[in-house]
This record gives C-alpha cells, structure tokens and sequence, in this order.
C-alpha cells in the first residue's frame, strides 16, 4: 500500500561487506568525528559567572506594574484569579481613602495580593485577563525556597518598586 | 660499579618512579579535560587557572574518605589486591630505555635504570602480573559483581596477551634482540619499526588496550552489568589504586609502544642535532622527543575512549581469539618470508 506521508523509509538488512566487518573504517570514522568535535567551540555557559540569556516571550514571577505617575494599576477586579486555571491568585479588595490618591489609580485597590508559586503553572492567562495592565510574568524565575508558605507571594513580593526612589 | 654509579641509579629510579606518578595524576586531569573537549564541553575548571589543581583535591578526597573492608571479605588479599595492581604498574618502566646515553665529564649516565637482555619478557612478566591484583581484589571482596568483574578481567587480559605476545614474536624476529637498549639504537634517526611491522604495530596496540582494560575493552568495570566491576567493594586510597595502576599502566604501554614500534628516544635528523648540543645536553632532547610521543600515545588512548562503546563480551572473545591470533600467525609467516626472500 502507498504511503500518505511518504515518510516511510524501507530499511534493507544487508549481509556486512568486508570492510564494514573489519571494523577499522568505522573506527577512523568516528575518530574523525570526534576530532571535529575537539576543535568546537564549547557550549557550556559557567553559570554563576555567564548567566543564559531568556527567550523574549519568557514567563518568569510576576509583578504588579505602576502607572507613569507611580501609582498602583490593579484595581482588584479579580479577573486575574477568576482567569487563573491554576486557582494560584486570591485577593482582598479595599476601597482608596482620601490622600492615597497619589498610591493608587482607581477608587478600588487591592489590600492583599497574593500568588501561590507552587500552584502557578505561568501560564500568562492573568496577563492577558487584566483590563488594566497591572500584572505581567517579567519577571526571573521564582527561587527555590525551604518552606512551602514562604512561596505565597504577596504584594511586598510582587508590587514594582516606587518610581522616585 | 662504584658508589657514584648506584647514586646515578637510585637518583634515575626516583626520578622516574616520581613522574611516572605525576603523569598519571596528570593523566585524570587531561582524561576528564579531553573527554570535555570531545563533548564540546569545558571539565574540570574550578580547582586553581584552568582545575590545574583537581587532581591533588582528587587524591586528597580519596586519602580522606572511609576506608571500608567488608566484614565477611579476606583482609589480607583485599589490601593486597590494589597493593600488588600499582606496585606491578611502577615496576614496568625499569626496562625503558628513556635517552640515550649521558656524558657529563667523565661520568657515562645510563637513562635506564636496567638494561637486561630480556627486556621485553621483563616487560611481559610483569603485564601478566597485573592480572593478579585485579583478580585477588575481585575474589578477595566476597561480592559476585567483583568476583565477576575480575573473571571477566582475567580472561580478557589472559586471551589478548597471546596475540600479544605472537605479535612481539614477529617484532623480534626484525631485530633480532629482546633488549630494549638495543632495539631502540636500532631504530636510530628514522629506521622506525613501525616501518616494517605495521600490521604488528596494529595488534600490538589493540591488545595493548585491552591489556590497560581501556575502552573498548573495559568490561571489567563496565557499570551497566557489574555495578563497579572488581573494583565495587573497594573505597577510600584502596580504590585509589586500582584508579592509578590503570592510568600508570597506560603510561608504561605508550612508552613500551613508542619504544618498540616508534622509534623510542630517536628522531630525523638526531646525529646533527646531537653534534651541536653535545653529549650532555643532546640526550635530554631525546627523552623530550621520547615524552612527546608517550603523550601522544596517552591522547590517543582517550580519544579512543571518548569515541567507540564498549564491546560485547563475546565479541571480546572472538576479536580476540578469532581475529587478533590468526592475523598474528600470518603476520609472523609474512615477516619470517619477508627476512628470508627480501631483506
């Protein structure tokens, strides 16, 4: 029968000729192949010194982003956690009292902030949930810790640092 | 011989003693180094500029780590197990003759420690001693992994040391001695036997391989079937040993090779050269000549290593029994028509 992909390659067991039996060919072969190899170009990066440089669309820990003025974009519409499939977000919604318009935009900001980084899978679905660009995987990749609630994030973690200081 | 002649000998047998020692902690090095270089990797490069200094953290990491000896094993045999592999991989290099002789003033130095006329039995002998280190370990440990390793060791090195040993036979009868000395003053300028015994050359190193138990042939402590092979029970310096009786050996086997086949301490052009620098200093270039090609040897031995798996156990047997002997029989034949018809 035909094959569709065409992909199908018919290998044929061949008695070894004398050569191929003798061995030695082969050997010098791979040697040569080996030798090519010495002369390369190594592909370690020594990684305390030289750190590997992330891929443009890398998905490390989150951050909360302020605005150009400095004030905090989340408004704590829940969206990101409602989005989260990993149910790794929860938050407590509080309402902003006069004088702290310069902390945050909106009338609604959140108090608590919190991400489980063991439950994350960074899966950017929260990226792209916001309505107010206020959370964005930007960040390295989130350090090994020893306790599993030292791995709740919450918004000393998370929140970007002041513009001004 | 005079006092001053035992001082030259005792100086000579330390001085080789001591780098026949430093090359093969050396030898760990460069062998970790080269297989990172095959890989495209960078090895060992924490321990001083470049891990220059691994082996020493090596060694003394195995001088400090727990010294096990099995309750139910033989102590006696389990210490002189790795004891009897170094001592009869030291005793190898006497034979060699490094350079040429020295004259400075009125004192005529031998580079070789003793030149016995039957310095390739020598050199035979004390290969097949090595066998016994490795097997007394093995059976010592009173562990089947071990005691298997070391069986599979002892055949291996018992099968291969015949075609070995036929593939010498043909080498002497080109020159017609089994003194080393004298071999290699045959090989004068660049009358190399590997110009007459290619195919003995061939065999000579494959089995010398085999004899180091290097890869291809390193089924003696092939860890996918026998854990650590005879070597599995052993920890701390003991193991140490066996280690450095491996990588001694395989110093001893690239000089016996560069000494037999490549020309030992010769080289073209070596009369000119010999004439300008006087009797002093133009033997040492021959002992660097020699070192550069021992060196050689040892790369090859890892690039070897780093490059082909390991064979199957039966077709170890069959190379050796079905391949390696009749190829040396006809090599012999070949040479034997070749002195009597041609030369």
């Amino acid at each position: 029968m035909e094959s569709l992909s065409n992909k199908r390659k018919v290998l044929e067991s061949k008695p070894l000729n004398f050569w191929e039996r003798a061995y030695l060919p082969a050997i010098v072969q791979g040697l040569s192949i080996t030798m090519k190899h010495f002369f390369r170009k190594p592909v370690t990066i020594s990684y305390p010194e030289e750190q590997r440089e992330f891929s443009e669309n890398f998905r490390g820990m989150h951050s909360l982003k302020r605005d150009e003025n400095g004030k905090e974009r989340c408004t704590a519409c829940g969206l990101c956690a409602l989005s989260c499939p990993a149910e790794a977000i929860t938050m407590i919604a509080a309402e902003r009292q006069k004088g702290e318009e310069h902390l945050y935009r909106e009338e609604k900001y959140a108090a608590v902030y919190e991400i489980n980084m063991l439950r994350c899978i960074f899966c950017g679905l929260c990226e792209e949930a916001c309505p107010k660009e206020a959370i964005y995987l930007d960040g390295n990749i989130v350090p090994a810790d020893y306790l599993r609630k030292d791995f709740i994030y919450g918004k000393d973690k998370l929140v970007e640092a002041p513009l001004n200081q | 011989m005079g006092l001053a002649d035992i001082i030259i000998k005792l100086v000579l047998v330390v001085i080789i003693f001591a780098i026949s020692l430093v090359i093969a902690m050396y030898s760990t090095y460069a062998e970790r180094k080269i297989a990172a270089f095959f890989q495209d990797r960078i090895g060992p490069n924490r321990a001083g500029p470049w891990g220059l200094l691994q082996p020493l953290a090596d060694g003394g990491k195995m001088f400090l780590k727990e010294e096990i000896i099995p309750t139910h094993a033989n102590t006696f045999l389990f210490i002189a197990g790795p004891s009897l592999a170094i001592l009869t991989a030291c005793i190898g290099s006497a034979v060699i003759p490094w350079g040429q002789q020295m004259t400075i003033g009125s004192h005529v130095i031998d580079l070789q420690v003793a030149d016995i006329n039957v310095g390739i039995l020598y050199i035979f002998g004390v290969v097949s001693l090595g066998v016994y280190g490795v097997m007394i370990g093995g059976w010592a440990s009173n562990n089947k992994y071990s005691l298997l390793g070391a069986i599979r060791a002892a055949s291996q090195n018992i099968s291969y040391e015949i075609s070995m040993g036929l593939s010498i036979i043909a080498l002497l009868m080109v020159t017609g001695t089994l003194s080393l000395r004298q071999i290699a003053e045959q090989q004068h300028s660049w009358h190399w036997n590997i110009l007459y015994q290619p195919l003995g050359f061939l065999l000579f190193i494959v089995c010398a391989f085999a004899e180091t138990n290097r890869t291809p042939f390193d089924l003696p402590e092939c860890e996918t079937e026998l854990v650590g092979g005879y070597h599995t029970e052993y920890s701390s310096m003991k193991l140490g040993f066996y280690l450095f009786a491996e990588y001694i050996n395989m110093f001893i086997s690239s000089a016996v090779m560069a000494t037999l086949y490549w020309g030992g301490y010769n080289y073209p052009g070596m009369d000119w050269v010999l004439a300008h620098t006087g009797p002093a200093i133009g033997p040492l270039i021959g002992v660097v000549v020699l070192f550069a090609k021992i060196f050689l040897f040892i790369f090859f031995f890892m690039w070897v290593r780093w490059t082909i798996p390991r064979f199957r156990y039966d077709q170890l047997m069959d190379l050796g029994w079905k391949v390696l002997i009749p190829l040396a029989i006809a090599n012999i034949i070949a040479t034997g028509l070749w002195i009597t018809f041609i030369k």
